[in-house]
């Protein structure tokens, strides 16, 4: 297995930069046939520069790309497809306007002739009815109309999918941070499964748990360098976490015990979602965190939509009695201004405050932006630089400093640690606490058990409805997902 | 030279600016330097009456793709008409003229933006099927009058400060405002997030109905005030007083630097582009071409200088 | 785990008929508002629903509808031209001269267009131009092209364009049959061929289609080419009804094909169009436009005016037929 001849993927020397920034510093990477590599490390560690480089769609500055033996002198995106290269990144790689098969057709430039559409609709049902059995996504359905939970698993069968060009790599980066744990259960069983059928993955994600249990191989990344590798049973969460530079996870459940007794402070919140048949409401009350679950997309981004809304204009089903602010969780959708540097991002949601008569005070912008820089840990020369500069996860730090430093008492959050590495999680983790601890409500949908633990009280959602209202004490990963997919009666 | 190429490339807005000057010493080489301060004040004039709309259609524009205000040259002829009739040839109606047309522009805006929220019509149609209307109704009450403007009213809009037009010291400084606001005002800041991602906009708290409301009623004013200056400038208001100022205040906003994908405004590049164009027109004039030729002149030229400015650095 | 996967197997909170049925009723809306017009016309005047009075209604549907394709495959790629009409009235006066009295000349002319607007495509995509600005500018040189040709209106139709574009085919009046041949030839082509996917996928999502290994450049070409060639077509039969030529006979057409577009359920961005509705918007503008206020006995001033509301009525009813969809 560790000839050099079985080697699938050689990298020699790469090099990347990005302007003054070294995404890359000589990184050698060796990925063989038959084998799952994972590749973990921070935000802006490199991971995604590497994969664009293995993708063809970034070129490096120096260092040799081997495929299959070959060195590629030009190397494009359409030739790391013909080498049988297939990738699943986390920005998806859909046309909205087209239908599943049509999607299927722009990867295979094959499927032509009067019945293209059969063809390329049965090959990705086969694999779709492979990969996630029970998917209930149809050929012709058109992407624009699919949660963005199935959009991500036609993206993931497709690239498994197979014409005249063979499947030897399929890179996923963070395939499952769209999926709830059912699905992405589906999805590791079946990589494991192509793995053993001969197929090559490299494997991204900031699950460790995941990345532990499904890997054959881990290779540690950190500031654009391969800073471990090794056979996975070598690892364990601890020395993951130590190698990758994050500090080690505090035990947050040590200072239960000085929380608030519930109700004790003003009440922010009390929301209905719209489903919802028996009495359960919603409530937060001033200072708590309140931990939305369940599976992804049972109408908790819904419900923190409602509330947004509610502090503008009142609705019969949601009260709200103080400011609002938002963290998204699809940045790019929902987040970023592109055009706008760091500062100008970070000071939207505060501009009233930065006023000096009419105009806005350039001086106070900055004023806001540097301390949240140094508070939240924003890795960048300059805030001045534009917000596509900075790497996703620090883009979603300069998203958490518009909310936490914009004057609102209650912070929203759209599962917002999407894709996001375990260290900066930690970081924000800890501001959040102590946030609330300042007298701030945080409302915070997430996909990960992990966070629901770090929240004073969650409800769990099924198809819309709160299922079930879980204090603090009483919360276990079973309890959620007992009611996530059977449903209690909510008390 | 290299850095001087180089900060010309960064801002091809810049690049009006070169074309004004150009194609201006073009036309005094021609006529060998006679009229040359002339030629200029006369561009300066003219344009003030396209940088006026422009502000308004470059604010409308930066809302982002789709919107454009299609209204302006309807919403131009009849207020220039409400204000010739507002004023009846008296001087001392001209305020009330003004604000008349103004409140017809306003007028105009808020129906535009009603269309466009209220019935859930894309702008570029919405202020298509508006300016339909305008236009009827422009006709009709418009019509078998040919009103002159008051005399001090027509006077106003001809003053020279040294030699210099009052009313393009005015616009330029109301361009520098419009400046101001873009950047540094809630106001301003709100159109440029709206422009560049309307969900994200809304999600940061901005109101964005509110933005919109003011940004095509703003539109409306400013096409308003236009109009009355138009009939002032040339004593008279007429129906298409202002047809040529559709295609010119989209062609004065992109020239200008402006990005039509929205969130990016430039209000200097609107005077270059505006002088561009006006003194494109007076060179041709003076080279004695037909109309055939000037047309297509000017299209060669407004497509050539888009080419060499190139378009927004792809992002990917 | 089985009795787990059962259950996921049934999500249910998407369920599987709410995805089809906006589809549908996007697809149906255009139809709709025509269904509408058309009532609207049979109520006024019983007699103009017959092979005769649609004949007459329709004619100058064919170039509108024509023009509205062409602004269709410039939409698809997140583009507009608003040169077409200016563009229609050049090749209006190509067709009644040159093409009358030189006819290879003519030909030679207006396979250039179609060149010419390949071009276009490519200088776009190759500068990363904005399309409104270049078509602007384009607006002036057909405008200026035109003029020069023939500077007043005049000249005459080729005969036999004459002669096609006045058959009187048994049972279907021409101008429906022609709308049902344009549409179905502009559907199979971009809705059901394989490089039709990869076209409007460049409006969808540009850098996917980019990295599929697909040229974005020779899909805007494509893009190009197609509304150069509608746009000939459609200066073609515009003359073919109207016998002889003028510069600023289309100048009309470059907002109608715009509002034809969106009337037939395209949007200006993500490369959603919808060919049949175009053509569908197309004949409900043609009909509102004038047969309408014919038999409505509304006074000439007020034509425009109508125009303008009767597009607003329509965009309206269908603005709140989808909110109700929405709602549901």
């Amino acid at each position: 297995m560790t000839l050099g001849a079985s080697d699938i993927v050689r990298l020699d020397g790469v090099e990347k930069r990005f302007g003054a920034v070294r995404a890359l510093d000589s990184v050698d990477l060796t990925v063989q046939r038959g084998e799952c590599l994972s590749l973990v490390g921070h935000n802006g560690a490199g991971k995604s520069t590497l994969m664009h480089i293995l993708a063809g769609t970034v070129a490096a500055d120096r260092g040799r790309v081997v495929i299959g033996g070959d060195e590629q002198k030009a190397y494009s995106p359409a030739r790391a497809k013909h080498l049988g290269i297939r990738c699943v990144f986390q920005e998806l790689s859909l046309c909205p306007n087209l239908t599943v098969a049509e999607n299927t057709r722009v990867f295979h430039p094959v499927l032509t002739g009067l019945n293209w559409r059969r063809k390329a609709g049965a090959l990705i049902t086969s694999k779709l009815d492979e990969i996630f059995p029970g998917h209930g996504v149809g050929a012709s359905d058109l992407i624009q109309d699919l949660p963005i939970a199935r959009r991500q698993m036609v993206e993931v069968a497709r690239a498994f999918t197979a014409t005249d060009e063979p499947v030897r790599l399929v890179i996923l980066d963070e395939p499952t941070s769209s999926l709830d744990s059912h699905t992405a259960g589906q999805l590791l069983a079946f990589m494991r499964r192509a793995v053993a059928n001969g197929i090559s993955c490299i494997f991204i994600s900031h699950l460790l748990g995941e990345v532990l249990q499904n890997s054959d191989r881990i290779v540690v990344m950190r500031d654009g360098r391969t800073i471990a590798a090794d056979r996975a049973e070598a690892f364990d969460r601890n020395r993951l976490v130590t190698t990758m530079g994050g500090t080690e996870a505090p035990t947050t459940e040590a200072n239960a015990g000085d929380r608030l007794a519930r109700g004790k402070t003003p009440l922010h919140v009390r929301a209905r979602p719209r489903q919802q048949g028996g009495s359960t409401d919603l409530v937060a009350h001033e200072g708590e965190i309140i931990g939305l679950a369940g599976l992804a997309g049972h109408g908790q981004t819904d419900l923190l939509l409602a509330i947004f809304a509610a502090a503008t204009s009142p609705r019969p089903d949601v009260a709200v009695n103080a400011t609002v602010a938002l963290v998204a969780g699809d940045r790019q959708a929902d987040g970023i201004f592109p055009l706008w540097s760091i500062a100008e991002n970070i000071g939207i949601c505060s501009l009233r405050k930065l006023r000096q008569g009419v105009l806005i005070s350039r001086r106070r912008e900055d004023t806001l932006a540097n301390f949240w820089r140094d508070r939240i840990k924003i890795r960048t020369p300059d805030i001045h630089n534009n917000i596509l500069s900075l790497s996703g996860g620090n883009q979603q730090k300069a998203l958490f400093a518009r909310a936490l430093g914009s004057e609102a008492r209650i912070v929203l959050m759209d599962d917002p640690m999407r894709g996001v590495d375990v260290g900066t999680k930690l970081e924000v983790y800890d501001l959040i606490r102590e946030e609330a601890r300042g007298g701030r409500t945080f409302i915070w949908y997430t996909t990960e058990t992990d966070e629901l633990k770090k929240c004073d009280h969650v409800y769990v959602f099924r198809n819309g409805a709160i299922v079930a209202d879980l204090a603090r004490g009483e919360l276990t990963e079973e309890k959620v997902i007992q009611s996530s997919f059977i449903g209690t009666d909510p008390r | 030279m290299m850095a001087a190429r180089r900060w010309l490339f960064a801002s091809p807005w810049m690049w009006s600016y070169l074309g004004a000057a150009l194609v201006w010493i073009a036309a005094i080489i021609f006529t060998r330097g006679y009229g040359a301060g002339g030629m200029l004040i006369a561009a300066l004039s003219l344009a003030v009456f396209t940088v006026v709309v422009g502000i308004g259609q470059m604010f409308v524009i930066t809302l982002g793709p789709g919107n454009v205000d299609l209204s302006l040259p309807a919403n131009i002829g009849l207020s220039s008409a409400v204000a010739m009739t507002v004023m009846a040839g008296d001087d001392r109606l001209v305020a009330i003229g003004l604000a008349a047309a103004l409140g017809c522009g306003l007028a105009i805006g808020i129906v535009n933006y009603l269309l466009i929220r209220a019935l859930s019509i894309p702008p570029i149609i919405a202020t298509l099927s508006a300016s339909f209307i305008i236009q009827s109704i422009d006709i009709s009450y418009g019509r078998g009058l040919q009103i002159k403007p008051p005399p001090g009213f027509a006077d106003f809009t001809n003053i020279q400060i040294l030699g210099i037009p009052l009313l393009a010291i005015l616009t330029a400084v109301f361009t520098v405002a419009a400046g101001i606001a873009l950047q540094r005002t809630v106001y301003g800041r709100s159109v440029l997030a709206i422009g560049q991602n309307i969900r994200a906009a809304r999600l940061a708290g901005i109101r964005v109905g509110w933005v919109r409301f003011a940004t095509y009623a703003l539109s409306g004013m400013l096409g308003g005030l236009d109009g009355a200056l138009l009939a002032g400038y040339f004593r008279g208001a007429n129906v298409d007083i202002g047809n040529e100022y559709l295609l010119a205040s989209v062609a004065v906003v992109v020239i200008g630097g402006t990005s039509v994908a929205g969130g990016k405004a430039n209000v200097a590049g609107l005077w270059g582009a505006a002088l561009f164009l006006v003194l494109l027109l007076t060179m041709l004039n003076t080279f004695g071409v037909s109309a055939g030729v000037r047309l297509l002149v000017t299209g060669f030229v407004i497509v050539a200088v888009i080419s060499a400015a190139g378009g927004e650095k792809k992002r990917d | 785990m089985t009795a787990k996967s059962s259950v996921a197997a049934r999500p249910a909170f998407m369920p599987f008929g709410k995805t089809d049925s906006p589809r549908l009723l996007r697809a149906l809306l255009p139809a709709l508002s025509l269904a509408l017009v058309l009532l609207a016309i049979a109520w006024l005047n019983q007699r103009a629903i017959s092979y005769f009075g649609f004949t007459l209604m329709l004619n100058l549907a064919i170039p509108i509808a024509l023009a509205t394709v062409a602004q269709m495959f410039i939409i698809t790629g997140n583009d507009l031209d608003l040169s077409i009409g200016a563009f229609v009235g050049f090749v209006g006066c190509v067709t009644a001269t040159w093409l009358r009295d030189t006819p290879i000349l003519g030909i030679l002319t207006l396979l250039g267009c179609v060149g010419v607007y390949a071009a276009l495509g490519a200088l776009i995509h190759w500068r990363n131009l904005p399309s409104i600005v270049v078509t602007l500018g384009m607006n002036f040189v057909w405008q200026g092209l035109a003029v020069l040709l023939l500077p007043k209106p005049g000249g005459r139709a080729p005969d036999w364009l004459l002669a096609s574009m006045s058959v009187k085919p048994p049972l279907v009046p021409f101008p429906v049959l022609a709308a049902l041949i344009i549409a179905a030839v502009t559907y199979f082509g971009l809705m059901r061929t394989s490089y039709g996917a990869i076209l409007r996928g460049s409006g969808g999502n540009a850098t996917a289609i980019g990295r599929a290994g697909w040229s974005l450049l020779k899909a805007k070409i494509v893009l190009y080419a197609c509304a150069g060639l509608f746009g000939v077509l459609s200066g073609l039969s515009l003359i073919g009804i109207t016998t002889s030529g003028d510069a600023n006979i289309g100048n009309g057409y470059t907002l109608l094909s715009i509002a034809g577009v969106i009337l037939g359920g395209g949007e200006f961005v993500g490369g959603r169009v919808s060919p049949i509705g175009a053509v569908i918007g197309a004949l409900t503008l043609a009909l509102a436009a004038s047969p309408l206020l014919t038999f409505m006995h509304l006074p000439p001033d007020w034509q425009v005016a109508a125009n303008g509301a009767i597009l607003i009525v329509v965009l309206a009813a269908r603005a709140l037929i989808s909110r109700r969809e929405v709602e549901q």
